[in-house]
C-alpha cells in the first residue's frame, strides 16, 4: 500500500451528526466480491434524487467544493462495520476526514486503508465547517509527521494518532505485513492455549 | 490485580504486546459470510498469503439469500455470484460452509450460538458488527472490517489497543411485557448511540442474571449501537445449560473441565472499570424508536421529545412524524420479526403467545423470518407455525432479511414497519422505509391491530 504523504487540499463540508455506514454505502451496494468502484454510490441516497439525478442541494454535487477532505459531524461512521463505506470514500477520492467524534469500528477501517480520520474539539469543527462553507477554496494542511492540521498560520490543531497506526501510514505498512512475520510467537501460543 | 470479566478473557489472548502499541490478540473461532469476505480471500490470494487456521472458521450465507424459495437458484445475479465466491473459497480452503439450505444454515448469530460454537472464555470475530451478540456467553466477541477478516485468516489474530472497560448494572424487577429488547433499549435512549465507543461493555445486576440466553444475546446484539466493539454478561449456570449438549460444545469430562474454568469468569469484587451507569428495573418500560438511530427511542407511552434540535428535525422530517407526538394509534402497513437481534425460538414464542386465537390485521404485510433453519425446526415441533398460520401469518425461510434489505424482502418508501431488528437508519429496510424498532411482542401486537398498540397495559377483555 503506498505511503501517506503531508498534503495540502481543500474540502466538502457535511454538518450532520451520527452518518451511519448505511448513509456512507447503503447495503444494496454491498453485492460486489472485489474492493473498487463503490465511490459512484458514495451517499447514494442523500446525493442523487429518486429519480437517480443527481441532488442539487447536497455538497458533493456542489460544484463550489472540491478535494479530498471530508468534514462531518459527530459520531461519523457508526453502525455497520462493512468497510465498504472506508471504500467509497477512498474511491471518491477521500484520504482525510475530520470530524469531532469517529466510531469505533470505522475508525480502524480508514486506518486499515490509509484513510487518515481526524479527530478535533467540537468548537474546532465548527469553526472548520463554517470557514469552508465562507470560502469553499479555503486549503487544509495536514501534517501526518507532526500531528497537526492547519488552515494558514493562524488557525491550527493538532490531533492523536496510534504511533503504530502512524508509522504504517507513514511507511505504507499494513497489519497483515507484520501478523505474517510474528506467526512463530502466535504458534507458541497456541501450544499453551485452553482452546 | 483485581480483574474484570472482559480481563480475564482479554489477557488469557495476548500474544504479545508492542511497546507504545497495540496488542496481538489470539482469537479462537471467526465466522464469515458472503459480503464481507470474498475481498479477504482476494487479498491472501493476490499476496500468496495462505489460511492459517481453516478449522477455526465457520461459514454460513445470510446477509443476501433470498427468504422464499431457497431451493431454487438465487434469481439475482450479483447475489448468486457472491453466494458461489463464497463456496468456492470455502472449498478451496476447507472450511466448513452452512449453506442456503444445509440443515444449519441460519444468521451467522443464531447459528453458532445454538451449534456451540460459542463459549465462554473465546474471542470470537466475523466481518460483521453484531458479532456483540456473543458476548451474551462471556465471551469477546466484536465485529471486524474486511481487512481484518484477512488478518485473521493470515495469522488467527488481530493487532489492537485494549479499549477501556464500561458496567451497565441493572437491578430490580421488570414489568410485565417488558422484554430484553425493551432493555436495550431503554439503555440506548438513555445513554446515547456514541456512548460506548472504545468500551467494551459488561452488563450486571439481576436483570441480566435472570435473563434467558436468548434475552441476554438480544441485549449483547445492540451493545454497538450504542458504539461499543462488544457487551459480555457473565457465565453462570444458565449459560452452561445451554451450552451442554449442543453440537460442538465440549462433551464428558471435558466439559465438566471448561465449567470449572468458566467459574472464574466473574468481574473481581474490586475490580475497576473506566465508566459505570446504573439503572432501576422498575423504570424500564416497552420501548419504540421514533428517530433514524437506536438511541431515539421512548417508552410506547411516552410523546416524541419537543426539543429545538436540528438533528431531532432532520429526523423526524424523514421518518414524517411531529414532535410531541405519541406513536400510539399510529397507522403502520408493516411488521418484521427477524434478525440476528430478535430470531430465535423465544421471540417467536412471545409472538405466537399474543397472536394465538386472534387474526392478522388486514393491511399488514407481516415478514416472520426465522434466525436458523434449528429455529424453523424448533418452531415446527412446538407447532407455533399452526398458531401463526391460523392467526393468517406466513413464515419465511431464514436470513437477514428485511432487517439490511440487501435481498428482495425491501419496505416500501414511505411506509412505517414496527421491527423486531437493531438499526432504524435511513433506507435501512429499503430506499425511504420508516423504521420503528420495538420488541417481539410489540410487533405481534401491531400486526393484529394495523396499528401501534400500548402493551404496558392489559387489554381489556369485555365481559
Amino acid at each position: 500500500m503506498s505511503s501517506f504523504n503531508t498534503f495540502t487540499s481543500t474540502a466538502y463540508p457535511l454538518p450532520v451528526e451520527n452518518i451511519d455506514t448505511d448513509q456512507i454505502i447503503p447495503a444494496r451496494f454491498l453485492k460486489a466480491t472485489n474492493r473498487a468502484g463503490f465511490g459512484e454510490n458514495l451517499f447514494r441516497d442523500w446525493r442523487f434524487q429518486k429519480d437517480g439525478s443527481p441532488n442539487p442541494d447536497f455538497v458533493l454535487n456542489q460544484e463550489k467544493y472540491s478535494g479530498s477532505i471530508l468534514v462531518a459531524g459527530h459520531n461519523f461512521g457508526c453502525g455497520s462495520s462493512r468497510e465498504h463505506a472506508a471504500w467509497a470514500l477512498k474511491d471518491f477520492r477521500f484520504n482525510v476526514i475530520v470530524s469531532s467524534f469517529f466510531a469505533d469500528i470505522f475508525k480502524g477501517n480508514a486506518l486499515n486503508n490509509h484513510v487518515l480520520p481526524i479527530q478535533v474539539t467540537p468548537s474546532f469543527l465548527e469553526t472548520l465547517l463554517q470557514t469552508i462553507q465562507n470560502d469553499p477554496s479555503t486549503q487544509l494542511e495536514v501534517n501526518l509527521e507532526a500531528q497537526t492540521l492547519a488552515i494558514g498560520n493562524d488557525f491550527k490543531t493538532s490531533f492523536e494518532i496510534d504511533p503504530y497506526k502512524k508509522m504504517c501510514l507513514l511507511k505504507g505498512y499494513d497489519d497483515i505485513d507484520f501478523l505474517v512475520n510474528n506467526l512463530n510467537k502466535i504458534e507458541a501460543f497456541e501450544q499453551q492455549h485452553i482452546y | 490485580m483485581a480483574k474484570t470479566l472482559f480481563d480475564k478473557v482479554w489477557d488469557t489472548h495476548v500474544v504479545d504486546s508492542i511497546p507504545n502499541g497495540p496488542q496481538i490478540l489470539y482469537i479462537d473461532k471467526h465466522l464469515i459470510h458472503e459480503v464481507t469476505s470474498p475481498q479477504a480471500f482476494n487479498e491472501l490470494k493476490n499476496r500468496n498469503i495462505p489460511i492459517f487456521r481453516p478449522k477455526q472458521i465457520v461459514a454460513t450465507a445470510d446477509h443476501n439469500t433470498p427468504t422464499e424459495n431457497q431451493h431454487l437458484p438465487v434469481k439475482d445475479e450479483l447475489s448468486r455470484n457472491q453466494l458461489q465466491q463464497l463456496q468456492q473459497n470455502c472449498d478451496a480452503h476447507g472450511i466448513e460452509l452452512y449453506a442456503l439450505g444445509h440443515q444449519y444454515n441460519g444468521i451467522v448469530h443464531v447459528m453458532a450460538p445454538e451449534l456451540g460454537i460459542t463459549q465462554p472464555g473465546m474471542t470470537l470475530v466475523c466481518g460483521d458488527s453484531h458479532t456483540s451478540t456473543h458476548g451474551a456467553f462471556g465471551a469477546i466477541a466484536f465485529g471486524i472490517g474486511t481487512s481484518q477478516v484477512a488478518q485473521v485468516f493470515a495469522s488467527q489474530s488481530l493487532l489492537l489497543k485494549k479499549p477501556k472497560k464500561m458496567r451497565i448494572t441493572v437491578n430490580g424487577n421488570l414489568h410485565e411485557n417488558v422484554l430484553p429488547k425493551d432493555v436495550i433499549l431503554y439503555i440506548i435512549s438513555k445513554l446515547g448511540t456514541d456512548s460506548g465507543t472504545e468500551h467494551f461493555i459488561e452488563f450486571a445486576g439481576d436483570v441480566f442474571e435472570n435473563m434467558s440466553m436468548e434475552g441476554r444475546m438480544t441485549v449483547c446484539n445492540m451493545s454497538i449501537e450504542m458504539g461499543a466493539r462488544g457487551g459480555m454478561i457473565a457465565p453462570d449456570e444458565t449459560t452452561f445449560a445451554y451450552v451442554k449438549g449442543k453440537k460442538f460444545a465440549p462433551k464428558g469430562a471435558d466439559f465438566d473441565t471448561k465449567v470449572a474454568y468458566w467459574k472464574t469468569l466473574k468481574t473481581d469484587a474490586s475490580a475497576r472499570f473506566d465508566t459505570e451507569y446504573t439503572f432501576d428495573a422498575s423504570d424500564i418500560m416497552p420501548m419504540i424508536t421514533f428517530g433514524t438511530n437506536p438511541g431515539m427511542g421512548m417508552k410506547l407511552t411516552e410523546n416524541i421529545p419537543n426539543a429545538n434540535d436540528s438533528n431531532l428535525e432532520k429526523s423526524l422530517n424523514y421518518m414524517n412524524l411531529e414532535k410531541g407526538a405519541s406513536l400510539v394509534g399510529q397507522k403502520v402497513n408493516y411488521v418484521f420479526i427477524g434478525s440476528c437481534t430478535n430470531s430465535r425460538i423465544e421471540d417467536f414464542r412471545v409472538a405466537a403467545n399474543y397472536v394465538k386465537g386472534k387474526q392478522k390485521a388486514p393491511n399488514i404485510n407481516a415478514w416472520l423470518v426465522p434466525g436458523s433453519q434449528l429455529v424453523v425446526k424448533q418452531i415446527q415441533e412446538e407447532g407455533l407455525d399452526k398458531i401463526f398460520q391460523e392467526a393468517g401469518f406466513k413464515l419465511r425461510q431464514p436470513g437477514c432479511s428485511a432487517c439490511l434489505a440487501m435481498n428482495d424482502d425491501k419496505i416500501p418508501a414511505g411506509e412505517y414497519c414496527v421491527s423486531t431488528s437493531n438499526r432504524n437508519f435511513e433506507g435501512r429496510q429499503g430506499q425511504g422505509a420508516r423504521t420503528l424498532l420495538a420488541s417481539p411482542l410489540v410487533a405481534a401486537a401491531t400486526a393484529i391491530a394495523g396499528k401501534i398498540v400500548d402493551v404496558t397495559v392489559p387489554v381489556l377483555e369485555e365481559v
